[in-house]
């Protein structure tokens, strides 16, 4: 799927450093000293059997879990306690596994909301709603539109969403997700219960919002053959600790990987 | 066939966005709201005095309480007492200044509630649902205490009830007692017609979308960058507002005079009911909702006997009375079977049927 074969990934400045964050429930501990970074413009998997800490790594990332031990670095700024709101100003954006998108508005409505940020307007021009207001709304539209045409969905623009099938619901998330314009995008099992076709679509959205728009990836996904096709540099987590990191070659032939995955003989 | 897009192009964006997009909603809401106008020139004053004003005074209460259920999906069960804050307050503000104009006042009492509203907004960041409404409840039992026993509210008044002063406009009496119908009709019709024109302002932008984020899936909108707190304590204010005028307006321009059991539990069951049966997060159903729930047993109580008495069966009015409830009620019912989700969806699905009618889809 890759345009060329062993690509040379350059070393590139960091974006967002995980340092030696643990995470604990009560007595669980669901992230062990984990230690990771992803670099600008990369694709970064995330991979592991179930239960290994993959989402809620995702979860403390963009702040809604505050991990009990360590610190998360983004963009040069280290912190360890960060609202949700916060990381989206700072530029995360994320998608879930589980579709959470606003059931009762349209594909439209959905992607508008992600533009909230960046609309100005106060309440007084809101209330009016034609001068300023409008002219607003329609400069974030024309930008909405442009994600609409890119994820192909011009013809679900005016349905709820909460009627349309699961691979296109993906596909809405991912366009509020973009909407944001994010400098990270954290993309929570993106092709979980696709089909082929919608896989291949799906894998192909995310190499162009990389390539073209310049985006970071972080993705979990169990397909690994998807994995790892699109992933620059994957790192790989067991029962809340990290068992590999590497280039996707490298994480292929490591034996603790494959034990984690294949089971070991005893 | 008769209500379709065909032919309308639009050529910009905020054309596009329009809140009425298709020219023949436009061309119905101008009808609609010159009918209204045209009202006054029946000078029924019973159809306006008995009918419109509440009608219009509800809905508004309703609109009210619809920003706050049915776009951002907070439960309130305090809707009376916030009415009753507005009205309060505007009795407070045009005795203490009886110089200012009344609808300045009955504008300014809306701030009044929307400040009371956001203070008992606050514990709606914790929790939600049918606790939020357990929540809601104590304002609404605390501030109708305070109706009650707080006198400087009343002016000290004796008989502890409030009461519309005699209040002009450019020299024509539109509150007290020597008001005519027809011009409080007209002040009621204009308010109502430019708040909603606002609520469906708000509801169509940005503050519209984060509501209905809210509602449907805060996590997500929390994601996005939307804060929780402003944005619910946002809704609080503005439902407040609204429901604050309502009240105002209920005892100003309907009522004329008022004690605090207006403003009780009843009637923020009331405006629940219109909300629910209106349908939940639309402001045409909010005046579908008032219309069913307050002009219905109106109707029925009119039609009933002059339908029977052809039959020769005499009715009596207890026994209307005791008729129009349970018709009421089951009509109620009978429309959440068929439509759950109000009968807004019930008018977007005629209009549906309307657009492609003489096909079926």
């Amino acid at each position: 799927m890759r345009p060329f074969e062993n690509p040379v990934i350059p070393q590139r400045e960091t974006l967002l450093a995980v340092e030696n964050v643990s995470l604990a429930f009560g007595g669980v501990k669901a992230l062990t000293d984990v230690s990771f970074d992803i670099r600008k413009g990369e694709i970064r998997a995330i991979i592991g059997p179930n239960g290994a800490g993959k989402t809620s790594m995702l979860n403390c990332i963009n702040g809604f879990y505050h991990p009990t031990h360590g610190s998360i670095t983004f963009k040069g700024e280290k912190r360890r306690r960060m609202r949700p709101s916060a990381a989206a100003r700072g530029g995360i954006a994320r998608t879930f596994q589980n579709v959470a998108l606003f059931k009762g508005m349209s594909t439209l409505d959905n992607i508008m909301t992600g533009r909230s940020l960046k609309m100005h307007k106060g309440f007084f021009w809101q209330m009016l709603r034609y001068g300023p207001a409008l002219k607003e709304e329609a400069g974030h539209r024309r930008v909405v539109e442009d994600i609409i045409d890119f994820l192909e969905i011009q013809h679900i623009r005016r349905t709820p969403v909460g009627k349309l099938p699961y691979g296109l619901q993906k596909r809405v998330e991912l366009g509020r997700a973009l909407a944001m314009e994010p400098e990270l995008l954290l993309l929570d099992e993106p092709m979980a219960g696709m089909n082929l076709e919608e896989k291949e679509d799906m894998s192909r959205f995310i190499l162009d919002v990389n390539q073209h728009f310049g985006t970071t990836i972080a993705l979990i996904e169990h397909d690994m053959g998807v994995v790892m096709d699109l992933s620059d540099r994957v790192v790989v987590l067991e029962y809340g600790r990290k068992i590999a990191d590497g280039t996707p070659q490298e994480v292929k032939r490591d034996e603790k990987v494959v034990a984690a995955y294949l089971g070991v003989a005893h | 066939m008769f209500y379709r897009e065909a032919g309308q192009f639009k050529t910009t964006y905020a054309a596009d966005m329009a809140i009425f997009p298709l020219r023949e909603d436009r061309i119905g809401l101008a009808v609609i709201i010159v009918c209204a106008y045209a009202l006054v020139f029946t000078g029924n004053s019973f159809l306006l005095q008995a009918v419109m004003i509440p009608f219009l005074v509800f809905s508004l209460a309703a609109i009210g309480l619809n920003l706050l259920t049915g776009y951002t999906g907070l439960l309130s069960l305090g809707t009376g007492a916030f009415m009753g804050v507005g009205a309060y307050a505007c009795y407070k503000l045009t005795t203490a200044f009886p110089g200012l104009n009344i609808i300045i006042c009955i504008l300014a009492s809306g701030l009044f509630s929307a400040a009371i509203g956001v203070l008992f907004g606050l514990p709606s960041l914790r929790i939600k649902g049918f606790y939020l409404a357990v929540a809601t409840l104590a304002a609404q039992f605390f501030l109708q205490w305070c109706f009650i026993r707080v006198p400087w509210l009343v002016n000290y008044n004796v008989s502890g009830a409030i009461e519309a002063p005699l209040r002009t406009l450019f020299g024509v009496p539109i509150v007290g007692a020597t008001a005519t119908p027809e011009t409080r009709y007209l002040v009621v019709l204009t308010l109502v017609i430019g708040l909603t024109w606002v609520a469906s302002n708000i509801v169509h932008g940005r503050i519209g979308r984060a509501w209905m984020a809210v509602r449907d899936m805060d996590i997500a909108a929390e994601l996005i960058g939307i804060r929780l707190l402003r944005t619910k304590l946002l809704a609080f204010a503005v439902s407040s507002y609204y429901c604050g005028v309502a009240g105002a307006l209920l005892v100003f321009l309907w009522y004329g005079g008022a004690e605090y059991d207006v403003f009780n539990i009843n009637q923020s069951f009331f405006i629940l009911f219109m909300v629910i049966i209106g349908g939940l997060g639309s402001l045409i159903g909010s005046f579908m909702g008032a219309a069913l729930i307050f002009i219905l047993p109106i109707i029925l109580g009119m039609v009933m006997p002059a339908i029977l008495s052809p039959f020769g069966i005499g009715i009596t009015a207890a026994t209307v009375e005791h008729l129009r409830f349970m018709i009421v009620g089951a009509l109620i019912i009978f429309f959440l079977i068929v439509e759950p989700h109000g009968l807004a969806r019930l008018w977007q699905i005629g209009k549906q049927k309307l657009r492609v009618w003489p096909f079926p889809y």
